[in-house]
């Protein structure tokens, strides 16, 4: 247990690894889902695979936003990235996402003017700096970052700014967890709740877990010593018989989440009817929309997109690990084909990725394994 | 994009828009705490946030802060990109 030494109270770290052992029933293999890509990282990380025992699996599920945007989508970012009168905004992250033909860092090597920013209101400036250009911002995320972009939006609205636009791709968690419910590739005994989206929306929204498929949920932090405690929490509820959403962050996670985040995401976005994600399909109201009363600022009402939706590379098995049904390493082309630095797939482009927390920690942990 | 750094508030540079300047790790940017904002609660210099693209999203104490800072300083590489980012968009 050399990753012990490493958590914030080694102690506790070992006394929750005894915790887990005691309680896990040795008849039963548990499936526990930690949602949030934030979760992976730190179970990779920190070797937090080697502390539980056999019968306790971990799964990776469809929280890494990054991952779940669909090739179409980007081929639509390309498009308008391509135009010449627009200036490009984005993460750093979805640079590398590939598109069908390109990714927008090829875009930009081919002259595009694509540009990458922190904030979408970095993105605001730039509109601000450039009134004869086109600024369009690549908005992902799932629920902790698309209040970013609604305040970035109605401040736009307020300095009176006509030339910024969002290419709206913003998602919400709840419909994937109840897709994954309803998939019958999957038998998970509970889940680990996403941290910063709860910030945001609160527990609440997880109730329907337990009550619609009775899973128990434990919302978690996400050092090593949070991840162990929350495993834990998940135990107990199954070994006392509840079934409830518990939060373990309570550090962080306010129960009720943040209202003034929830207000401004229902001034600027609605639902979509249905959203593809990649791998998982369309899903339906899992998407945000910009609403009317902002549709000046709509990049999709703006320019004409191509629209088209594109099916995942045939090699590339990313539906597989964002649904927990593989592990990344059982994916054909994890590692060969695919790396962080040529990835075929969005699970190998974000370090919160599946895919790219194993290929940068897990892998090692996992040769030592099979070594010894 | 996913990370969310804690940061203390330096000043409340433009209280109407909701703006402040926020040390995150070292690197002073104009931060926007209107979502951590309330009628009388309103974050004021000293306080630690949680800074996620540009945004605070929440308020924490120092020693979560502290924590905070010590997992992602951890992560290596990862947070360094995330820094070299926010450095990047102050220097702009």
């Amino acid at each position: 247990m050399r990753f012990v030494s490493e958590f914030r109270n080694p102690e506790l770290g070992r006394a929750l690894a005894h915790q887990i052992r005691e309680l896990a029933d040795p008849g039963h293999h548990y499936k526990v889902m930690e949602v949030c890509g934030g979760h992976t990282h730190s179970i990779y990380k920190y070797g937090l695979e080697d502390l539980l025992p056999d019968n306790v699996e971990l799964v990776h599920g469809p929280g890494c936003p990054v991952c779940v945007i669909p090739m179409g989508r980007v081929d639509d970012a390309l498009d308008i990235a391509r135009r010449p009168e627009v200036i490009f905004t984005c993460f750093g992250d979805m640079m590398r996402v590939p598109g069908s033909d390109a990714t927008l860092l090829h875009a930009k090597a081919e002259g595009a003017d694509v540009r990458m920013v922190y904030s979408p209101l970095d993105a605001l400036r730039l509109a601000r700096e450039n009134p004869d250009r086109q600024v369009v911002f690549f908005a992902v995320g799932f629920e902790t970052t698309a209040p970013s972009t609604a305040l970035t939006m109605i401040r736009a609205r307020a300095e009176g700014i006509t030339n910024f636009s969002v290419f709206c791709n913003h998602v919400t968690i709840v419909p994937p967890l109840r897709a994954l419910m309803e998939s019958p590739d999957l038998r998970l005994d509970g889940f680990l709740g996403p941290g910063h989206v709860s910030t945001v929306v609160g527990a609440r929204p997880f109730g329907f877990l337990p009550a619609d498929y009775k899973k128990p949920v434990v919302i978690s932090g996400f050092e090593p010593t949070d991840v162990m405690q929350s495993v834990c929490m998940l135990l107990t509820q199954l070994a006392e018989g509840r079934c409830e959403v518990e939060n373990q962050y309570t550090r962080v996670v306010p129960w009720e989440g943040n209202p003034n985040a929830m207000r401004v995401l229902a001034e600027v976005f609605a639902l979509r009817p249905h959203f593809e994600w990649r791998g998982l399909g369309f899903i339906s109201q899992s998407g945000l929309a910009i609403r009317d009363d902002y549709a000046d600022q709509d990049a999709e009402q703006r320019f004409t997109v191509p629209g088209v939706r594109v099916a995942d590379p045939k090699a590339c098995q990313c539906g597989e690990v964002l649904k927990g049904v593989i592990k990344p390493y059982e994916c054909k082309v994890f590692g060969s084909a695919c790396t962080p630095e040529t990835p075929i797939g969005t699970c190998m482009v974000s370090s919160e990725g599946a895919c790219a927390a194993y290929y940068n920690f897990g892998r090692f942990n996992r040769e030592k394994q099979l070594v010894s | 994009m996913c990370l969310a750094i804690p940061g203390q508030v330096v000043e409340i540079t433009a209280a109407d828009d909701g703006l402040a300047l926020v040390d995150i790790a070292g690197v002073r940017r104009s931060t926007n705490v209107s979502l951590v904002d309330g009628p009388g609660q309103g974050v004021q210099p000293g306080d630690w946030v949680l800074v996620h693209v540009g945004f605070a999203m929440s308020v924490i104490d120092e020693h979560e802060a502290a924590a905070t800072l010590r997992l992602l300083q951890d992560m290596g590489e990862e947070f360094e990109l995330e820094m070299a980012e926010i450095r990047d968009s102050v220097d702009a």
